[in-house]
């Protein structure tokens, strides 16, 4: 550790988790280089286009934009800890594979934790809702038409 | 069948997971490398200063190494040179001028601020009309004399009689902003010195890891048996990763230099200033028409902002050269005149993007046969029903053979699909009451799957085109497809599993494809062009039958029967007629553990390539929008697409294609622009200026299928991949001037803005101009 350096105490999927960063160091940076979670993508640090979501205490928070020392004894989920813990996919998960929701697959993740933290909030959220929260993120590849189609069918997998 | 049906992709599991692996993710713990930019678009480097002992390298110390200098052997090809960091000038805002290495990219932005350049400031052109202007500032001394890179043309005899004998002389300017591809991933490399063997591993996001190792290993010069480059999951590339990145060669040099694992990650800013843009293209089309509607002669003048260098391997005059090869499109005019220059400027280097011209060619075609139409006061469908071409095969003025297609039926399927005379009804209703919608065609066609027959004519050094594979079952009936082409999305691996799996007769669990590695896969041009299905694919599925005949022989000999009766399904083969049958797995380890008993088969395994001439897809896009003439906004109401591409392999994945194609599309048409101020500075070098669509902005796309199969392609399959990109444009601009044709307002210039659309209404409209 360097004179830089400060603990930080999260909880990350679950488990609990001391780093060692400095003050500048994001959020997106430590889980993805302290914890190995390269699953929380970057793709353009300056807030917008949502890949690096996660969740903090139950919220879609973007990664990037929040130093991982702010999320001082935070509760952070990100997609790897999505799945259950057999390794089960999320039915988020399964019906972006089902319904073609990916295509690169490199803003899936920031979609997927978002999705989840909307869903959890409001299972009942209807499409307007669910497009409007969507809006939050960007993906090049798909048109979201078969974004939209797997939170869609998740959702009502979710309330069922 | 797996072939024809919407399977799952086997890409997804570890996506979704969260476990892909891009190359920002394998450069965890890896050395930092930082590019210190020009902050300015043209000036004379006097001197670049920087800390005592930090890892800092400018041109100086790169002396000896090669420039990435792509070639086209034409007479009216102007090559430029591209250092590897900018030496002695630099001449766009953005070029890298150095490169420090640091523990963490923590500390190589800071060293990286710590780097002074001091740059004698000179005066610089941004845009075509400067830069062609006599005593221009030139951007590179060149043969030529001049900044334009390529001047090409090109003229059938009877041009100029067929406009002389014109009834109707109809002309139109269109033209497209610069746009980013945007791919969601930056650009990055991360490179790995072996200090055993000497050789590098660079990982690098690229659409064609083969490309990347021959452009490197030739400015290193350095055998290309010391680098390995390896494609790993890539973020979307959409063009801009297909053409050799200047930084990849110094990260891989800085490997060799420092013996050291080194990544370059690119953040945002520098993928906006920096990576390849395209698009910027003003075309003057004029058609003749005979009084009856036929268009006789078609002329075009074609200029592309190419930016300050040539792109490797295809080079900067791509995008006009295209543009003049490809047009007259779908149409069946047999004489047509061109002139194509690529005009060099001091702003970001273009290369192609998705649909490379053909959303610009597209949009001036159907712009010019809706403005035809109504200038010769025919109905605008019909008179595209009376120019496409409908005899097969058809030879295009430039030499293209086009082979069955159905442009005429997809457009009547598209009339029928939005039920056209309703929506005329509907839209005179609401002009009543002060409401604009309108509804735009855009008819094309998509060249597509063309080998190095087709590239042999442009004349460039490297001429891709064909794509090799090899395919092996290993002992446990498992096969494994290594191919040269490089998905990043799209899905191929799914599809040529489902094509493998199917001719083997074995589930598509049982098959693995393995790309974008130089060490493994055959060499190959990568996946670009919508050519993945068509070429490695026709390849793929003649491996897999000259695997078949190999296993069949092999199964022929256990089974005591002859190799022309063996069926291979579900898994085992079977001889027909019969129950007498032997599980493939079977077969398989005999072929390799029981050698004796293998019927004199040498091993199953087999290499193969699919080099065809090309064929074309075709597809008509109808966009229904409402335009508000007060504040210039859009809204797409209603978006469909008739698509043939033949048959459909998985057609979930070609539907999303589609999808996000037509996105990208809408995106050039409303909302995507690039914009530099006269100082050669990027202005929209943040996504706050620079709006890649949400899905709040994106319409649903419906989508019908026509399915013509030609003999131009082994599967059946034609490309699908930039048919989205090429044909929404024009839809839409179509769509917006049907709309405003009332105000007597024509939108020929992509994007359209609110503001655009306003000023436009404005300028016909003076009343309208609130002074306030």
């Amino acid at each position: 550790m360097s004179s830089q350096e400060r603990p930080v105490t999260l909880e990350v999927n679950g488990d609990p988790v001391r780093v060692f960063v400095e003050a500048r160091k994001t959020l997106a940076d430590t889980l993805r280089e302290d914890c190995g979670l390269t699953g929380t993508h970057l793709g353009c640090e300056q807030g917008v286009c949502g890949a690096c979501t996660v969740l903090i205490d139950g919220d879609p928070v973007r990664s990037c934009l929040m130093f991982a020392v702010q999320a001082e004894g935070s509760e952070i989920r990100t997609i790897e800890g999505l799945e259950s813990a057999d390794g089960t996919l999320h039915p988020l998960q399964q019906s972006f594979w089902d319904h073609h929701g990916l295509q690169c697959g490199f803003c899936t993740p920031g979609f997927l934790m978002l999705a989840a933290g909307v869903l959890e909030k409001d299972p009942n959220a209807d499409e307007e809702t669910l497009r409007e929260a969507l809006s939050s993120n960007l993906c090049r590849c798909t048109g979201y038409q078969n974004i939209l189609k797997s939170v869609l069918a998740a959702a009502e997998k979710l309330r069922s | 069948m797996l072939v024809g049906s919407a399977v799952p992709r086997t890409e997804d599991p570890p996506l979704i997971r969260g476990r892909g692996s891009f190359v920002a993710d394998r450069a965890t713990g890896a050395w930092a490398v930082r590019f210190v930019r020009s902050p300015v678009a043209s000036g004379v480097i006097r001197s670049i200063e920087f800390p005592d002992g930090a890892l800092v390298f400018t041109a100086a110390d790169l002396e000896g190494l090669g420039d990435i200098r792509p070639m086209l052997h034409r007479g009216d090809y102007a090559p430029v040179a591209q250092p590897l960091l900018a030496r002695d000038r630099v001449r766009f805002a953005g070029e890298p001028l150095a490169a420090v290495v640091a523990r963490t990219a923590y500390e190589a932005e800071d060293l990286a601020e710590q780097v002074y350049v001091d740059i004698d400031v000179e005066d610089c052109v941004v845009d075509v009309v400067s830069a062609m202007a006599d005593g221009a500032p030139k951007v590179h001394e060149t043969d030529l004399g001049t900044n334009i890179a390529v001047d090409a043309r090109v003229a059938t005899p009877g041009v100029a009689e067929a406009f002389t004998s014109a009834a109707h002389v109809v002309e139109v300017q269109v033209g497209s902003d610069r746009q980013s591809a945007f791919p969601l991933e930056t650009r990055g490399g991360l490179a790995e010195f072996d200090p055993r063997t000497g050789r590098v591993r660079l990982t690098t996001s690229t659409q064609a890891a083969h490309v990347v190792r021959t452009a490197i290993c030739d400015v290193l010069g350095i055998p290309e048996r010391d680098l390995q480059v390896i494609a790993p999951d890539v973020g979307g590339g959409f063009g801009q990763k297909y053409c050799l990145a200047r930084e990849d060669a110094v990260v891989t040099w800085l490997a060799r230099r420092l013996e050291r694992r080194v990544a370059w990650i690119e953040d945002r800013l520098e993928n906006f200033t920096s990576a390849f843009h395209s698009r910027e293209h003003q075309y003057t089309l004029r058609a003749a028409f005979s009084a009856d509607g036929i268009m006789q002669a078609l002329d075009a003048d074609i200029i592309c902002n190419v930016g300050a260098y040539s792109c490797y391997p295809v080079t900067c005059a791509v995008e006009p050269l295209m543009a003049m090869a490809e047009m007259p499109g779908p149409y069946a005019v047999r004489e047509y005149a061109a002139r194509a220059r690529a005009v060099l400027t001091n702003l970001c280097p273009i290369a192609p993007y998705r649909g490379v011209s053909r959303p610009v060619i597209t949009l001036a075609l159907e712009r010019l046969m809706d403005t035809a139409a109504r200038q010769l006061g025919v109905d605008p469908v019909e008179l595209r029903l009376r120019n496409l071409i409908d005899d097969f095969p058809h030879t295009s003025p430039t030499g293209l053979v086009y082979d069955e297609a159905s442009y005429r039926e997809a457009l009547r399927s598209a009339v029928e699909a939005v039920d056209l005379p309703s929506l005329r009804q509907r839209q005179a209703e609401l002009r009543e009451r002060g409401r604009f919608i309108g509804v735009g065609f855009s008819t094309f066609s998509e060249r597509t799957g063309y080998g190095t027959s087709a590239f042999a004519a442009r004349m460039m050094d490297v001429t891709l085109g064909y794509e090799d594979v090899e395919l092996a079952m290993d002992p446990s009936g498992n096969v494994e497809l290594r191919i040269g082409a490089s998905p990043h999305g799209q899905g191929l691996a799914t599809a040529l599993g489902q094509i493998v799996a199917d001719r083997l007769g074995i589930e598509l669990a049982a098959v693995r494809v393995n790309h974008g590695d130089t060490d493994r896969d055959p060499f190959g041009w990568g996946s670009f062009a919508s050519r993945g299905m068509v070429i490695a694919g026709g390849a793929a599925s003649l491996a897999a039958d000259m695997l078949a005949e190999q296993v069949s022989r092999v199964a022929a000999e256990m089974l005591e029967a002859v190799p022309e009766d063996i069926v291979l399904a579900d898994g085992a083969a079977t001889v027909a007629g019969t129950t007498v049958s032997v599980l493939i797995s079977e077969v398989a380890r005999t072929a390799s553990h029981r050698r004796d008993l293998a019927g004199g088969v040498q091993g199953l395994a087999v290499r193969t390539t699919y080099d065809p001439a090309g064929t074309f897809s075709n597809a008509c896009h109808v966009a229904v929008v409402e335009v508000d003439p007060d504040t210039g906004a859009v809204t797409i109401e209603r978006f469909v697409v008739v698509e043939d591409a033949g048959l459909l392999v998985n057609p979930m994945i070609v539907d999303g294609q589609i999808h996000g194609g037509v996105c990208q599309g809408i995106a050039n048409a409303l909302y995507e622009s690039l914009q530099y101020d006269d100082d050669g500075n990027l202005v929209t070098a943040s996504l706050l200026d620079y709006l890649p669509p949400t899905i709040a902005e994106l319409p649903h796309v419906e989508i019908h299928h026509l399915v013509t199969i030609s003999d131009a392609t082994l599967t059946g399959a034609k490309g699908v991949g930039e048919g989205g990109t090429i044909g929404a444009p024009a839809a839409v601009l179509n769509a917006i001037s049907d709309a405003l044709s009332p105000w007597g307002v024509d939108v020929n210039q992509m994007p359209a803005t609110p503001s655009r659309i306003r000023s436009l209404i404005r300028g016909r409209h003076p009343e309208r101009n609130n002074t306030r």
